[in-house]
């Protein structure tokens, strides 16, 4: 079981738990907005962008690089960028906090 | 007193459900009805074909929304039920069975059909199955579970009849596409790409056989035998039909609306009626990319068309202006392509290793689209440079050793 805390571009902190899958559907069952992940998770549509915290950015590990890739269709990515149907759920990601991307 | 007005939308897929959820988040605050004939909760679709006929994963992880979403935004979402006529001036429809439901604003959301082309013998041919809905695959699942020999026949190697074939093989299948053309993918990509496939589909033991037309699907015991033109045989004990699809829009047509290649509409998603607005795979719209009428078949333009109408609708100003891109997943490679190949009178080749390249296609200079193998790179610059319009040195392009942020002239 993993808490995972969103912040949205409203400002919005919405925390979310989850035990398995991957974070952008958890965040879409929850209509946690901005993360709209429109392919379904296989890393096509760059729609579910978030920043991870610095802290957290160990936890959450590192792009892959075909996400590394398609992080730069979004002009704000920077090092911190995860799109987040590639992060899968498990303890090891308890407690991140994530930036919604807008 | 203002009475509540009431949007219905006609098809719960990509098109309907993310319409639905937009026009909710622009502020609509009236009624949203959301039909479909299929009973299940509206699901993804592309991985039907792909991971979900092939992990047999369940529904439930591929949901377009959770159920109890609906029920948050107040979308009063209605499965099983088939709309079989609309009152243009009533702003009525007509359920099976004879229920009225009144519109204020009506969504056409109807999207398209597999197309089962007139083979004598298939209709009544064993285990014949298109894919396109849950419960096609789920047939198919049960159906090859039940078979011992597992010999599957896919007619049409376009990508749905190769994702299947891709899937099934994983499965234990064994897998024969028969594709019509001269080549698989003939008619949406270069002889590169189909080539690659062909290898593809041929190293992982699929066999396919290009320049097939299939006449007869005979019954030999309880086998299907599918016959094509030129005398040959194969043994089936399920068959795939992948040839293509029919756009839902005969009840538009009934009730006189424009139709050209699909519901025809504007920029903004209506239709010839102000009150009925035409998004996803069932409508006809202008391109500005590409200054032509198109229609397409892809989640999304199914997603983008639908935030488009819910701002419309809501009386906002907004116009459909998106850049067309597509994927396809099959073994372990995956296709990425932007844009819009047709016309295209060169091609450029990037390769940057015998499983990551990219095809490039041009118009004299201008490039119009890039399909992408294992290389979101390419993708991705291909998106930005068709966008700004830039000029390409071709050159440089066609070498792996340059790189692509430094390809555009100007």
């Amino acid at each position: 079981m993993a808490k995972i805390t969103f912040i949205t571009s409203d400002n919005e902190k919405i925390t979310l738990e989850g035990d398995s899958g991957n974070v952008m559907q958890l965040a879409v069952n929850n209509s946690v907005k901005g993360i709209d992940g429109d392919c379904g998770g296989v890393c096509s549509c760059a729609t579910c962008h978030v920043f991870v915290s610095e802290n957290d950015i160990a936890k959450v590990g590192e792009a892959s690089e075909i996400e590394v890739d398609m992080l730069e269709l979004a002009d704000d990515a920077n090092e911190f960028s995860r799109l987040c149907c590639q992060i899968e759920i498990s303890d090891a990601i308890d407690g991140v906090e994530l930036t919604v991307a807008k | 007193m203002s009475e509540t007005k009431t949007c219905v939308v006609i098809g719960a897929s990509h098109a309907g459900v993310n319409f639905a959820f937009a026009l909710r988040q622009e502020g609509w605050e009236g009624n949203i009805i959301l039909f479909d004939k299929d009973e299940t909760l509206p699901y993804h679709r592309p991985p039907l074909s792909k991971k979900y006929l092939e992990l047999e994963d369940s529904i439930q992880n591929n949901l377009l929304k959770p159920e109890d979403s609906y029920l948050k935004e107040n979308i009063s979402l209605k499965l099983g039920k088939s709309i079989i006529n609309i009152n243009r001036e009533d702003r009525t429809l007509t359920l099976e069975g004879g229920e009225v439901q009144k519109y204020d604003k009506l969504v056409l959301a109807t999207g398209a059909r597999a197309f089962v082309p007139p083979i004598k013998g298939l209709k009544d041919a064993k285990n014949v199955f298109t894919l396109r809905n849950i419960a096609d695959v789920n047939g198919i699942r049960e159906a090859l579970n039940t078979s011992t020999a597992k010999k599957v026949v896919v007619i049409g190697g376009g990508y749905i009849g190769l994702e299947t074939a891709a899937s099934l093989k994983k499965l234990g299948a064994d897998v024969t596409v028969l594709e019509r053309e001269e080549r698989i993918l003939a008619r949406v990509t270069t002889p590169y790409l189909s080539n690659f496939f062909y290898d593809l589909h041929d190293t992982n033991g699929v066999k396919i056989y290009a320049e097939k037309e299939v006449t007869e699907v005979s019954k030999v015991g309880d086998k299907n035998m599918v016959i094509c033109s030129d005398g040959s045989s194969y043994e089936a004990d399920l068959i795939i039909v992948g040839v293509g699809i029919k756009v839902n829009s005969e009840l538009a047509e009934k009730i006189g609306l424009t139709i050209e290649n699909g519901i025809r509409v504007e920029t903004t998603a209506q239709t010839s009626d102000k009150d009925i607005y035409a998004i996803g795979d069932c409508n006809c719209h202008y391109n500005t990319f590409y200054d032509t009428f198109i229609r397409l078949e892809s989640v999304q333009n199914a997603v983008d068309q639908a935030k488009v109408a819910a701002k419309n609708i809501c009386g906002k100003t907004a116009v459909y202006d998106a850049l067309p891109w597509f994927w396809s997943d099959q073994y372990d490679v995956k296709l990425q392509i932007v844009g819009l190949s047709k016309g295209h009178d060169e091609t450029v080749v990037r390769v940057e290793d015998d499983k990551k390249f990219s095809i490039w296609y041009f118009k004299g200079d201008r490039l119009l689209a890039v399909d992408s193998i294992n290389n979101a790179k390419s993708y991705v610059f291909g998106t930005k440079y068709i966008k700004s319009k830039a000029l390409i040195d071709k050159l440089k392009l066609a070498d792996p050793n340059s790189e692509l942020k430094s390809i555009s002239i100007a």
